[in-house]
């Protein structure tokens, strides 16, 4: 395999915002439109992630990772999500398997695939959906059954982000007892992937129906504790890939903004530029204070992550809530201030529109997030 | 170090079900309160607070039933005290 500065030679290494700013501007803002058309982010744009050390930065050190704190990383993932939703999802769902099997796993499976996540060599795909189950984990068919000391898996997955290409699956099934994560190798016998195209948003986020076929795994596939604490896995990783969207939410709102900043500078209606007109004054001022406020819930959930504080967890539905339906309603209002131009290639705002929509769905959507927080009511006297 | 333990347990688990009325012995799952989220907030709040690593093997259901499962695996984890 090519080493990275082969791949890509002088790419700026990842290490914060200024430099995750940086890296976007240069190698995803001016083709974020072009990957959306394509459906697909090119080869080349994810071994520049791998020579930047995107992927998984969070890794401790003595696993080779960056030992990146969450504040960080939220602010990194903030700056991709900026740039193209596509690129942070793939990020995110990355960053979900990398984390549980650094904290789950054993240390075999750390041994196994840590390093090789942390790299990027290994790009990672987190596969709870399926056609039937959704919001419901607990409604999900795929089973496995242990045969010979180790599992046979069965079922199917669906809206699986990088299911295109990566080349391990988190893949959540039941078992006699309970649900379990195990991990699969794509070329593992009796995996088939079969490309979704075509979605509304996210377009370029290589999404996949997988289905698993008699496939058989061993002892070792099985991540994590078995039994009640199983779903402490699929608790834990889906709220890191969430605090990953609240903040790739943050992302579109900026990048909404400075869209709209822009063409309102230029753009004259009956001879007064658009930012001038108390209407669009009133967009842009939301706009601006939604982005300040979703940060800063974002920002705080990201603390308590780093501090191990149990309440992280409530923190990150919070700024995911808010984050997500910010970045929906003011990409909404994005292409209302370009008009026409809203609607066409020429500016990025139908793409954040399209984008933003899906980040009320994944991760938990509005419904789900409102019943979730709901239940802190009773708890928030301060 | 448990009877502190198990105190500090129970206010994390009183505070948040503020409505329940739980003892130190009470099986919490037989009281319907424990989903997978609030596992999970358990879990941290006694890794954070005891300053303890639960190994994958420690997390059983038993472990967790009442307050004092937990403060006796806290004491199992704790590096003896001298
Ligand atoms: C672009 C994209 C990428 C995705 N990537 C992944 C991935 O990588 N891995 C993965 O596993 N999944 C992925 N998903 C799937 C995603 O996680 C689910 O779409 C999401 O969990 C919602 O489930 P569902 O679509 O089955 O909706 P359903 O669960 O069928 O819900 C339908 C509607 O009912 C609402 N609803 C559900 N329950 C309640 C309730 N109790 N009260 C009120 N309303 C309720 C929901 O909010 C929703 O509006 C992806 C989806 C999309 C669109």
């Amino acid at each position: 395999m090519a080493t990275l500065a082969e791949t890509a030679p002088g790419t700026l290494q990842v290490t914060d915002r200024k430099s995750a700013r940086a890296f976007v501007d240069t190698h995803i803002v001016p083709y974020a439109d072009a990957y959306d058309r394509q459906g697909r982010v090119p080869e080349e744009l994810l071994e520049r992630m791998t020579a930047a050390g995107l992927w998984a930065p969070f890794l401790p050190r003595e696993t080779g990772g960056g030992g990146m704190d969450l504040v960080t990383l939220g602010e990194v993932h903030e700056e991709v999500g900026r740039g193209c939703s596509s690129v942070r999802s793939l990020l995110t769902v990355h960053t979900m398997v990398s984390w549980a099997v650094q904290r789950w796993g054993s240390p075999a499976q750390r041994e196994r695939w840590v390093p090789a996540l942390g790299r990027g060599d290994v790009l990672a795909a987190f596969c709870l959906s399926e056609p039937g189950a959704g919001s419901d984990a607990s409604g999900i068919a795929s089973h496995v059954v242990e045969k010979n000391g180790g599992w046979v898996l069965n079922g199917v997955k669906k809206w699986i982000t990088n299911g295109q290409r990566a080349d391990l699956f988190l893949v959540f099934a039941r078992t006699a007892t309970s649900i379990g994560a195990f991990l699969v190798p794509r070329d593992s016998p009796g995996v088939e992937v079969t490309p979704i195209e075509d979605v509304l948003g996210t377009r370029a986020s290589m999404i996949a129906e997988i289905s698993f076929r008699d496939v058989a795994l061993g002892p070792d596939a099985l991540l994590g504790p078995s039994g009640f604490t199983a779903g402490m896995v699929l608790t834990g990783t889906l709220d890191l890939g969430r605090y990953s969207v609240a903040t790739g939410s943050v992302g579109i709102i900026q990048a909404a903004l400075e869209a709209c900043a822009a063409y309102a500078s230029r753009r004259t209606v009956g001879g007064t530029l658009l930012k001038d007109l108390p209407l669009i004054q009133a967009k842009l001022s939301d706009m601006v204070t939604d982005a300040r406020a979703a940060r800063l819930l974002v920002a705080e959930a990201g603390r308590l992550k780093d501090a191990g504080e149990a309440s992280t967890i409530m923190a990150t539905w919070v700024a995911k809530y808010f984050a997500s339906t910010a970045a929906a309603r003011h990409a909404s209002e994005a292409v209302q201030i370009h008009g026409a131009n809203g609607c066409g290639h020429d500016y990025p705002v139908a793409r954040l529109y399209r984008d933003a929509k899906v980040m009320e769905i994944i991760e938990g959507s509005n419904e789900i997030q409102r019943i979730t927080i709901a239940s802190q009511a009773e708890r928030e006297i301060i | 170090m448990s009877g502190n333990a198990k105190e500090q347990i129970l206010d994390f688990v009183r505070a948040r079900y503020p409505q329940a009325e739980i003892d130190e012995t009470q099986d919490i799952f037989a009281l319907g309160f424990v989903n997978s989220l609030f596992a999970m907030e358990l879990v941290m709040y006694i890794e954070k607070t005891f300053e303890v690593t639960i190994p994958n093997d420690e997390l059983k259901i038993d472990n967790f039933r009442s307050a004092n499962t937990m403060a006796e695996l806290v004491d199992r984890l704790s590096p003896a005290r001298v």
